[in-house]
């Protein structure tokens, strides 16, 4: 079923026009915002498809800013998202480009703060619902609509055993699992999307195993995803 | 959920002794884990922001970003004032009421997408007014939202809800479908007869293409929801007196998915046909785009 429950059809509360280009817009600069760990310094977005054609009349580059300032899809402060943002030293840059075969809906995001900087791609679906299709190369698949663990890791066997007797042993249910590395015993990314919330002490303990390099939680009901 | 189609969910209700609504509130809090208290709490905080956008459609000023559209809901309003619609007191209501919410939509207001923004304005449009009409309280226009619900679940998860998918018809006339299911509940009609409701108002909706003119929802999408909230309301007085859907509402459901999918491209959001690429259609996308898109 692609749509679980009654939330899913009734709402989300939002800022219009579209659910698309504008609910699930903000809930794409607000997954990259807690991505990245905190609000960019510097933005670039870059929209394709559908968005590229009609961001501007619809106001998906103010609910994209807004997302990265913070803002939930039903914050009234959408609308002067951008002239926040530059009062609050944030560089934005906003571009198209072609991404053929893509969603029609797609976005990506450069972004950058302090030393920090982060890649992502992510699609508006429809009804307000988001996927998130790239973190900083990797080829993921999620919905940023439940908490989500983003672990960076080496391609190690026996690490996502490790990392799931952490999260069984917390009584966390795991919804869904992507798991993408660039090599063999590289550089990996696994994304558990999570039944419940998922405490500071269980991302300490994740990020305790040797073979983790970094834990990143996405979760847009809490103010602030952590790191 | 339990239910997969209409048929289901109707079935089930009648052996619960349920309204659809009610069956669906528990259907949720059993799905989420969480309490009633919670999923009640939720919608009827979203039926207070449908309320307020009912209000600020109908009485401010609602320009959209484009400059396109705003003030026709205040409009219609006057025109009511004057006592001599065709439509009648109550169905112009809900239809003041629905280009209102969609236009409050466009202009960058606070909205409940339902099922999307584009087609934001029918149930508001419907449940408001006819709540005026009626005395119903807020508590039974909630378990009523909840009947939408249900209605939308089914037709999102067997078809569309989408206008990028399956055209208008996917995305108004779900929401014709779930407010004339949910109206036909709240006056008292069978879970059976709510589900006759969804198949007469989305059968009058199959084939509608999605041709957003400059590609924002505005153009024809506020004044569709105007014309939905109305058929909702046609569409639930057939269902109470007893018309039936000949076609089973799943299968219309069904074949909406059919047609959606034989659309071609040009008739799905996209503006490359339809009303947006009318002359008057494309002069206003080529004004548009030399205004950067925004006025």
């Amino acid at each position: 079923m692609r749509f679980k429950d009654v939330f899913s059809i009734m709402g989300p509360s939002m800022i219009g026009p579209s659910s698309s280009h504008t609910a699930g817009a903000a809930r794409l600069g607000l997954t990259a915002r807690q991505a990245l760990g905190g609000q960019p310094d510097e933005a670039d977005i870059i929209f394709s498809g559908s968005f590229a054609e009609t961001y501007m009349g619809h106001g998906t580059d103010l609910a994209v800013t807004a997302g990265l300032l913070g803002c939930a899809p039903d914050d009234e402060r959408i609308r002067d998202s951008i002239a926040l943002a530059e009062a609050a030293g944030m560089e934005l840059r906003f571009g198209t480009e072609l991404r053929p075969g893509g969603h029609p809906n797609t976005v990506r995001f450069e972004l950058r703060k302090g030393e920090r900087a982060l890649t992502m791609v992510g699609c508006s679906i429809g009804g307000g619902n988001v996927e998130i299709v790239g973190v900083d190369g990797f080829d993921v698949k999620f919905g940023a609509d439940c908490p989500t663990l983003l672990v960076n890791h080496q391609d190690m066997a026996g690490t996502v055993a490790a990392m799931a007797l952490i999260v069984g042993r917390a009584n966390l249910n795991i919804r869904a699992m992507d798991v993408d590395r660039q090599s063999r015993s590289g550089r990996a990314l696994t994304v558990m999307e999570m039944d419940q919330a998922v405490s500071a002490e269980v991302r300490r303990e994740l990020q305790a195993l040797p073979q983790v390099e970094r834990v990143r939680l996405i979760h847009l009901n809490e103010e602030e995803g952590q790191e | 959920m339990r239910f997969a189609t209409l048929a289901e969910l109707s079935a089930q209700c009648r052996e619960a002794d349920m309204t659809i609504g009610r069956y669906m509130i528990e259907e949720q809090v059993r799905e989420s884990d969480q309490t009633e208290e919670t999923v009640v709490g939720q919608m009827a905080s979203y039926y207070q922001i449908m309320k307020e956008a009912v209000r600020k459609g109908t009485t401010e000023e609602t320009k959209s970003r484009s400059g396109l559209t705003g003030g026709d809901a205040k409009r219609v309003m006057e025109y009511r004032a004057l006592g001599g619609t065709a439509l009648g007191g109550e169905a112009s209501a809900a239809l003041a009421y629905a280009l209102g919410v969609s236009e409050v939509n466009a202009s960058m207001g606070r909205i409940i997408a339902t099922p999307t923004a584009g087609s934001c304005g029918i149930i508001p449009g419907v449940f408001v007014s006819t709540q005026e009409r009626f005395g119903w309280t807020d508590d039974k226009m909630v378990e009523a939202l909840f009947a939408a619900g249900a209605i939308g679940y089914v037709i999102a998860n067997r078809s569309f809800i989408s206008g990028a998918e399956g055209g208008c018809q996917a995305e108004v006339g779900s929401a014709v479908g779930m407010a004339a299911g949910a109206l036909t509940e709240l006056r008292g009609g069978t879970p059976e007869q709510a589900v006759h409701a969804v198949g007469l108002a989305l059968k009058n909706s199959l084939g509608l293409i999605c041709d957003p003119v400059g590609g924002l929802v505005e153009i024809p999408c506020i004044v569709r929801n105007g014309f939905g909230a109305v058929t909702a309301l046609a569409a639930a007085d057939m269902a109470l007196a007893g018309v039936r859907s000949v076609i089973p509402s799943d299968e219309v459901i069904g074949v909406m998915k059919d047609i959606g999918a034989a659309m071609p491209e040009a008739h799905r959001e996209t503006a490359k046909g339809g009303l947006a690429q009318t002359p008057t259609g494309k002069a206003i996308l080529s004004d548009l785009r030399k205004k950067g898109g925004r006025s």
